[in-house]
């Protein structure tokens, strides 16, 4: 369920409340309204719609997340 | 089999199947293959096949339904080893269907012959009422015939083939020709009003069957991907063979843009469908030589290796198709099931 | 540092106690089917997969609702994909469609307004289905209709929340030793609500992402972390403690909490979510869909649900059930567990 994917957001129509986000060459006219946005913004979106703001990247994520488990293993 | 028809039984997939064992084997008896081998009674073998188009939008980025209606029939002729020849054309038109439009299916369709190296040389014509408040529908079915051995080599002695699904060997190597799922991304894309970074791949494979064939590679079975998609053929290919396919999650070409369109729907480009790629299993020792081959070829750029043929052993059944997964897990591939919606939520 | 190697390699080492981890999210479910995880895992450590494919768990009664609507002359029904396939009590909305019946497919919900707008003779209906996740993109699209005064426009919700389902997994003797909490709910409702679930049984939770290496790094945590009812999140990249409070606060303005009937499992109160009384006109007739009518007596999805049963330990699946004629939820989407295990033959 939920299926949502990361893209980057090219530009904000602050009229219509939509932003055009690219996804590795499509570009997805997507609502905003959830979570303010701004060109350059990596974000989450979700059946047409931007859920959240990434935090950093999907490597620097992994790598932090190696690192806490180091106490595990 | 009870109930209806559904859009499902049009996926490929294991729909499909069903479909033509409960109905059509039942009453045909005979193998149901792409294309037919069928022998003239003085020693020569023709290859026969038919396919029906019928996709919306009628024109797409990248082709149109007059391109893909020859690419399709022409394929299925390429993948038995023969060398096609004739085709022929019949068009269903609803009401309403404009000029403009049949005018520019009708030019692709002679284009893309002449690329194809095929004449059309009949045709039919039926006019039938539309539904209201759809587009008229345009619905082409052509079939074709190519001769089988008639591929030559430079010096004009005629190239023998032996290509069957089931001629797959341990050691062989597993190709796929190019970048998978652009057909089936543009058309859904077009259909959710997604403007998908990609083209569709309908393309004529006879180039690329041609040189690989009078460069003498030991082709052991050949198969157009295309509405199952990759995972459908791989499955079929290695139940036929009685093998075991090993094949890598990372080798697997798919563009970006793509990839990021099937993340978005939630599908798996591995049952996306094309119109212009193959998977070729050839003989080990052929393997480089065959990917350089392709890669010289019209529409082979992006040709991969993804695999190789095992033997059946204890713990690997006959049939089965494993993935090796980015992670390092193994994934069991089956063919398509249902028809890869769109699943969003 | 731990890297994804010695991840793996204490994954597949492990012989503690046996550990039954539920993945309670269908992308979870298709995300570990996709890299060969259960490979990847000790034979001391199984997965299952829950109730979070919400196509999956609608009842019966709700796709009849559509089927019933698609077939007037001047309605529309509007949807996901994967929800046309799903069966009613008799059919589903592709055969509807084959019939004549009016039904569109979408990406977004928000694709309804033009529709809506170029056609204002016609009612169209979303099949507004989902989690925590697509209620708010729901509360967008009420808040543009309310706001364009567009009159043609009806929701027919089936609208869900996850944390009352599990809460009544663990309340009903499933033996599950840890959940994989869903990722992308956790980014709107925050894993907040997960807490107390875990301490009251003391099961581990890890909020997590969908890439092999999210995936097997949450594991690894779940495992070491067995019998401590704690929260952990694993997908801090987009997922947070409090999640989209804007998010919530507009789904809260439109929708209120409800009992919800969940396919395979039965009534579960307060995991629901409505349209608020003022908004009642808007609503296609949500209330009340409860029935749910069980295809085969024989089906044993319930059990597939709660993690009691090996979806191909049931004596249905891959024969009688398949993804071309599913008897029951679980079967009916690509994300339902039985047709993930059918589709990529597993029997782990």
């Amino acid at each position: 369920m939920c299926v949502a994917l990361p893209g980057t957001v090219r530009s904000v129509d602050t009229r219509h409340n939509t932003a055009k986000v690219d996804f590795s060459g499509t570009v997805v006219e997507a609502r905003t309204g959830l979570v303010p946005v701004r060109q350059g913004d990596r974000v989450l979106v979700h059946a047409g719609c931007i859920m959240q703001k990434l935090s950093g990247t999907e490597a620097d994520e992994i790598e932090a997340l190696l690192s806490e488990m180091s106490g595990v293993l | 089999m009870e109930g209806v028809v559904t859009t499902a039984h049009g996926s490929g997939g294991s729909a499909t199947g069903e479909l033509i064992s409960d109905i059509f084997a039942k009453e045909f008896h005979n193998d149901m293959d792409d294309a037919a081998v069928l022998n003239t009674g003085d020693g020569t073998q023709i290859a026969m096949t038919t396919d029906s188009f019928v996709v919306t939008p009628q024109v797409y980025p990248g082709g149109d339904i007059g391109r893909l209606a020859v690419c399709g029939t022409v394929n299925d002729l390429l993948m038995r080893g023969s060398r096609p020849l004739y085709l022929t054309a019949g068009f269903i038109l609803e009401e309403g269907v404009s000029f403009s439009l049949l005018r520019r299916a009708a030019h692709s369709m002679a284009e893309t012959a002449a690329e194809a190296g095929v004449q059309i040389v009949a045709g039919d014509t039926k006019v039938i009422e539309g539904h209201t408040g759809s587009e008229p529908g345009l619905y082409i079915n052509t079939a074709g015939c190519g001769i089988m051995d008639g591929w030559k080599r430079p010096d004009g002695t005629a190239v023998r083939t032996n290509i069957a699904a089931e001629n797959a060997r341990g050691g062989d190597r597993i190709l796929v020709s190019g970048t998978l799922g652009g057909h089936h991304a543009v058309i859904l894309g077009s259909r959710l009003g997604i403007d998908v970074d990609a083209k569709s791949d309908n393309a004529p494979l006879t180039d690329m069957v041609g040189n690989l064939i009078t460069s003498g590679i030991r082709i052991h079975a050949m198969r157009d991907v295309t509405r199952g998609g990759l995972g459908t053929v791989l499955k079929e290919l290695a139940e036929a063979s009685g093998r075991v396919f090993s094949i890598r999650d990372e080798a697997i070409p798919v563009s970006s843009a793509v990839a990021d369109f099937c993340r978005m729907m939630g599908l798996d480009p591995l049952y996306m469908g094309n119109e212009g790629k193959m998977v070729c299993i050839v003989d080990r020792r052929d393997a480089e030589k065959a990917l350089a081959v392709i890669r010289r070829s019209r529409y082979g750029q992006n040709a991969c290796v993804i695999g190789e043929v095992l033997e059946a052993e204890e713990r690997k059944m006959p049939g089965t198709v494993i993935m090796k997964t980015a992670v390092g897990g193994e994934r069991m591939i089956g063919v398509l099931q249902g028809e890869g919606l769109p699943r969003i939520c | 540092m731990a890297d994804l190697e010695s991840i793996k390699r204490f994954l597949k080492n492990y012989d503690g106690p046996e550990m039954n981890i539920m993945e309670v999210c269908g992308s979870h479910t298709a995300a570990v089917a996709k890299n060969g995880i259960p490979s990847l895992l000790s034979e001391r450590i199984r997965l299952l997969s829950g109730p979070g494919c919400p196509v999956c768990v609608t009842p019966s009664s709700y796709i009849d609702r559509l089927i019933e609507l698609s077939g007037k002359p001047d309605v529309c029904v509007v949807t996901f994909g994967d929800l046309i396939r799903v069966p009613g009590s008799e059919g589903n909305l592709a055969e509807a469609r084959g019939r004549g019946g009016h039904v569109k497919m979408v990406y977004s919900p928000m694709d309804i307004l033009p529709m809506a707008r170029k056609n204002p003779d016609t009612v169209f209906v979303f099949a507004a289905v989902g989690f925590e996740t697509t209620t708010p993109v729901y509360a967008l699209l009420m808040k543009e209709i309310v706001q364009g005064k567009i009159e043609n426009i009806r929701l027919l919700t089936a609208l869900k929340t996850m944390p009352p389902a599990v809460d009544y997994l663990c309340m009903n003797g499933a033996r599950i030793d840890g959940f994989l909490a869903p990722g992308h709910v956790c980014v709107i409702s925050g894993y907040r609500g997960y807490e107390p679930i875990a301490e009251k049984y003391s099961i581990p939770f890890g909020v997590a992402g969908f890439s092999g290496a999210e995936l097997l790094i949450a594991l690894c945590g779940l495992v070491h972390d067995r019998g401590h009812g704690v929260v952990k999140n694993y997908y801090p990249i987009v997922a947070t403690r409090d999640g989209n409070a804007e998010a919530r606060r507009l789904a809260d303005e439109y929708f209120e909490t409800a009992p919800a009937y969940w396919r395979g499992i039965g009534m579960i109160p307060g995991s629901g979510r409505v349209l608020r009384e003022q908004y009642h006109m808007f609503d296609a007739g949500s209330r009340d869909l409860t029935e749910d009518r069980k295809a085969n007596p024989a089906c044993r999805c319930d059990q597939v649900l709660t993690g009691k049963l090996r979806p191909y330990e049931c004596p249905l699946f891959g024969r009688v059930c398949t993804p071309m004629t599913p008897q029951g939820a679980c079967m009916v989407s690509q994300e339902g567990s039985c047709f993930s295990y059918l589709a990529n033959h597993r029997r782990d």
